[in-house]
């Protein structure tokens, strides 16, 4: 079940906090504590934008256990605008064509469920095409 | 003083589903295939490289089962992990082992069982090799991860997507005359065009099949082989391991391979030669893409180049049996196999046999050094071993 795990994890997953170090400013997600930059300590929390664009993507048609009910679903490498890659599902993307460079935002979706209809449910970020920039 | 560390022994099973045997079982083929190829050197230590027995068998504690197993209760045991590379780890445990001079004789032995389960279960054990907490939860497979690597590759420099054809065609090629080779059937240009998509855009020959499989390699110091020895002797001149981030998305540039190029480059320092001067390089080609961004790494093409040296012109590919710098020489991860935590010590099987002379169909005519490579996920882990022959 995983409980306490998952919980521990709801600042990155439902608002992608992150780092800031604040010794040479790098913007660090997921959190690491010490700077890959310069090696110093960072622990500074970092709320992202969670505007990024897709760096690479793919579709999954054989999925691991836990994920087949969304199967096939497209994951994808997304540069954040602060800077960091994330990895992440794509989702709401309908007929929209997906390439390398589609500005995404982030949303929160349902990532997994654990056994039946009664196991737990996993949510946290995915991104979908940027819908609300355009419409701007 | 480091001890000099030479190769007493080798063996190695079929790399194929097992239906009928078990991790013990495999495990003590290859074990006794190798101490019989010695002559009768017993091991003091055994260094057994596995990832995935705890999840896909309920089994861990490999060393004191398989010691126990073969009739050797009372060794030194031990299961060491590092993903995908735990076979190249635990090669390299043993070596430490002997060149220290803590063991005479010292066993690394690489053994997978992955047809137990089937289906999903296995593809979510194979994610707990990534970032969990990061990557396994947003359902990536190290398959997905390849192809967000593969299609990275292709838009950044511009290149054929046929391109990648080069390296399961030389790989099938070479598996033809391995008896332990799980694919032993050659494929064209045209078999690779047509073949379905796995995850865009890799199709199933850009893909090495996982399966069952057990290898082993018994190390000792020269002086200790018995008399009528009957091989040609090769050595370990080097033994080094480099790591990465964990997560593919953590790396400033995800499409080189760091941790493989410091583990050639420390390797190279060791042996005390340049790249160029290995007649073989036994990479990790568990996908096309990695055997692109393991050759760049390892300096043998700049970046964005690997691919060419798959390619035939008017002399056979570079990394062809034929070519200057063969790969996958019996057929590789894609035609061999891939037995997950097993591969290191198949790579080490191979140059072995490459070394003595003993690949027969496979012999490469000029093997005298043979540097072999196993990585951990995209490059997370590198080991990196060359071997060389000694007289």
């Amino acid at each position: 079940m995983e409980i306490s795990r998952h919980w521990r994890l709801r600042k990155q997953r439902y608002a992608l906090v992150g780092e800031v170090c604040p010794h040479c400013e790098a913007k660090l997600f997921p959190p690491r504590d010490i700077c890959p930059e310069c090696g110093q300590e960072a622990r500074t929390l970092y709320q992202f934008s969670g505007r990024g664009e897709v760096y690479s993507y793919t579709t999954v048609y054989e999925p691991p256990a836990g994920y087949e009910e969304n199967a096939p679903y497209t994951v994808a490498l997304i540069k954040l605008e602060e800077g960091p890659i994330v990895t992440a599902q794509l989702t709401d993307l309908g007929d929209q064509p997906v390439e390398i460079g589609t500005p995404v935002e982030m949303v929160t979706r349902r990532l997994r469920q654990d056994g039946d209809e009664r196991g737990m449910i996993v949510y946290g970020y995915k991104f979908r095409p940027a819908l609300a920039r355009v419409a701007a | 003083m480091m001890s000099e560390v030479v190769i007493a022994g080798i063996g190695q099973t079929p790399v194929e589903e097992h239906w009928d045997k078990s991790l013990r079982e495999l495990g003590l083929m290859a074990l006794e295939a190798a101490v019989q190829d010695s002559g009768g050197l017993r091991p003091q230590a055994l260094y057994v490289g596995n990832m995935f027995a705890p999840q896909l068998s309920r089994q861990a504690h490999l060393g004191a089962l398989i010691a126990d197993f073969a009739g050797l209760t009372g060794i030194e045991a031990v299961t060491i992990e590092a993903g995908g590379a735990s076979g190249g780890a635990a090669l390299r445990a043993a070596y430490l082992a002997v060149a220290s001079g803590a063991v005479d004789v010292a066993m690394a032995l690489g053994v997978e069982k992955f047809s137990d389960v089937i289906g999903a279960e296995v593809d979510a054990a194979l994610a707990t090799g990534g970032d969990s907490d990061y990557e396994a939860v947003q359902g990536l497979t190290p398959t997905a991860q390849a192809a967000l690597l593969m299609r990275r590759y292709l838009y950044e420099y511009d290149v054929p997507r046929q391109a990648f054809a080069g390296f399961p065609i030389i790989a099938h090629a070479n598996g033809v005359h391995n008896p332990n080779a799980m694919f032993r059937k050659a494929i064209s240009a045209e078999v690779y065009q047509q073949a379905s998509v796995v995850s865009d855009p890799l199709n199933l020959f850009d893909v090495a099949p996982l399966a069952d499989g057990a290898a082993a390699v018994l190390l000792t110091r020269a002086d200790l082989l018995p008399p009528a020895f009957p091989h040609r002797l090769a050595r370990i001149a080097a033994s080094s391991m480099a790591t990465d981030t964990l997560a593919l998305h953590d790396r400033p540039d995800p499409l080189e391979f760091r941790a493989a190029r410091l583990s050639v480059e420390r390797a190279c320092e060791k042996a005390r030669i340049v790249p160029a001067q290995v007649d073989i390089f036994e990479l990790h080609d568990a996908y096309s893409i990695y055997a692109v961004l393991s050759l760049e790494a390892a300096g043998f093409a700049e970046r964005g180049q690997g691919w060419k040296l798959a390619q035939n012109g008017a002399e056979p590919a570079v990394v062809s049996l034929r070519g200057s710098l063969p790969i996958s020489v019996l057929g590789g991860f894609k035609a061999r196999g891939n037995p997950g935590g097993a591969a290191g010590v198949y790579q080490a099987v191979e140059a072995a046999l490459q070394l003595r002379g003993e690949a027969r169909e496979n012999q490469s005519p000029h093997a005298r050094r043979v540097m072999i490579q196993n990585l951990a996920g995209p490059a997370s882990s590198a080991v990196t071993h060359i071997l060389e022959a000694l007289d």
